[in-house]
């Protein structure tokens, strides 16, 4: 990736919010769980509070089990933890399933420490290798257009959208854990009924 | 036999999803899942991404079971306690227990020791099949898991797998 990547996470969830439409959303632990739960609150977003590099797997199950569009929201970090569920999404493409890697090449949640996307690391040729057919990859400018054609466009994608790092200030997620997904659930079912 | 019928009532309590990380002992329920038409069955890579995945088919209207080896139970803790425990959601896990008498693999009876310690630390309850006839207890533990909206583990060692063809 040579794009130069200027806007941060928030500036990217911002865009996110923008396209999602009647989409389910599971999103990562951290920062990106409560930077959309201040920018974007709704009963079909699933914050994640804990299990970091599973959001990714969430969303997969969750798309194989209901039809509604489902878009998982991970990090590079995350996916760096858990690069096999690259290779069991690609294996298992279920067309109502997005993935999007908000890659800004550190740890946000921990103190912006590296990741090895910082380095020689290229997740979106990872993903390629993997078998994923529809890999995409952005800055923050080209993320509102790749996102609404990967949500859209009725197969599995991965979007690898190139962010600054930096966390905006906000508050943590004071929802307890059953809430979310009691609330999430109803939406759900709401949406299938 | 076992295989089999621990297939029959895996349909029968409406699992809809499966995930797995293959053993040797569970080879023959893990190819009835993979032909099960009432079952969407996903081999993972690991088990806590197995976990994920069955959290996310729970979350999407489906009952799912993870089927494991016990060897994989560590790297699975920080799923069952911040993901299944936290958001209280019920997971069955058919677990092989290897490493307990008549194994084979010496190595396979470090994590044996550790199995029921880590599980009754983590507060999951937790079956040990180790007769054939044990596979009888199933259904009403596949229902508890439904009632209670935990993770739940069956152990099922070599002397429960004597004699299974599936």
């Amino acid at each position: 990736m040579t794009a130069k990547a200027e806007m941060t996470r928030a500036g990217a969830l911002e865009i996110v919010a923008d396209v999602l439409e009647r989409e389910l959303v599971i999103c990562n632990i951290g920062a990106p769980s409560q930077e959309l739960c201040t920018i974007y609150d709704r009963p079909g977003n699933f914050y994640m509070l804990g299990s970091m590099g599973q959001a990714a797997a969430i969303g997969l199950g969750l798309a194989l089990a209901q039809p509604r569009p489902v878009l998982a929201i991970e990090g590079d970090g995350a996916v760096l933890t858990s690069l096999g569920t690259l290779a069991t999404i690609a294996s298992n493409p279920a067309p109502n399933f997005t993935l999007l890697i908000l890659d800004n090449a550190s740890y946000g949640s921990t103190g912006n420490q590296p990741t090895h996307t910082a380095g020689r690391t290229d997740l979106a040729a990872v993903a390629r290798a993997c078998g994923c057919e529809r890999v995409v990859e952005c800055t923050g400018e080209g993320l509102a257009g790749a996102l609404a054609a990967a949500l859209r466009g009725g197969a599995m994608a991965v979007i690898i959208c190139k962010i600054a790092p930096g966390n905006r200030k906000v508050p943590v997620i004071g929802m307890d854990p059953v809430e979310i997904r009691c609330r999430f659930m109803e939406e759900v079912r709401r949406s299938t009924d | 036999m076992q295989s089999r019928t621990i297939l029959r009532d895996l349909e029968a309590a409406g699992i809809g999803f499966a995930a797995s990380v293959p053993c040797k002992q569970l080879a023959g329920v893990i190819a009835g899942l993979a032909t099960s038409p009432r079952i969407r069955h996903l081999p993972a890579t690991r088990e806590d991404e197995g976990m994920g995945l069955c959290a996310g088919a729970f979350l999407g209207g489906l009952r799912p079971v993870m089927v494991m080896q016990n060897t994989g139970l560590g790297v699975c803790v920080n799923v069952l306690a911040t993901l299944i425990q936290f958001y209280r959601l019920p997971l069955p896990m058919l677990i092989s227990y290897r490493g307990e008498v008549g194994e084979a693999v010496a190595c396979q009876a470090e994590m044996a020791i550790h199995t029921k310690p880590l599980l009754a630390q983590l507060h999951v309850p937790t079956y040990h099949f180790h007769h054939p006839r044990d596979v009888a207890e199933l259904p009403g533990i596949l229902a508890h898991v439904f009632t209670i909206s935990k993770p739940v583990a069956v152990l099922m060692d070599a002397g429960f797998w004597r004699g299974d063809q599936p």
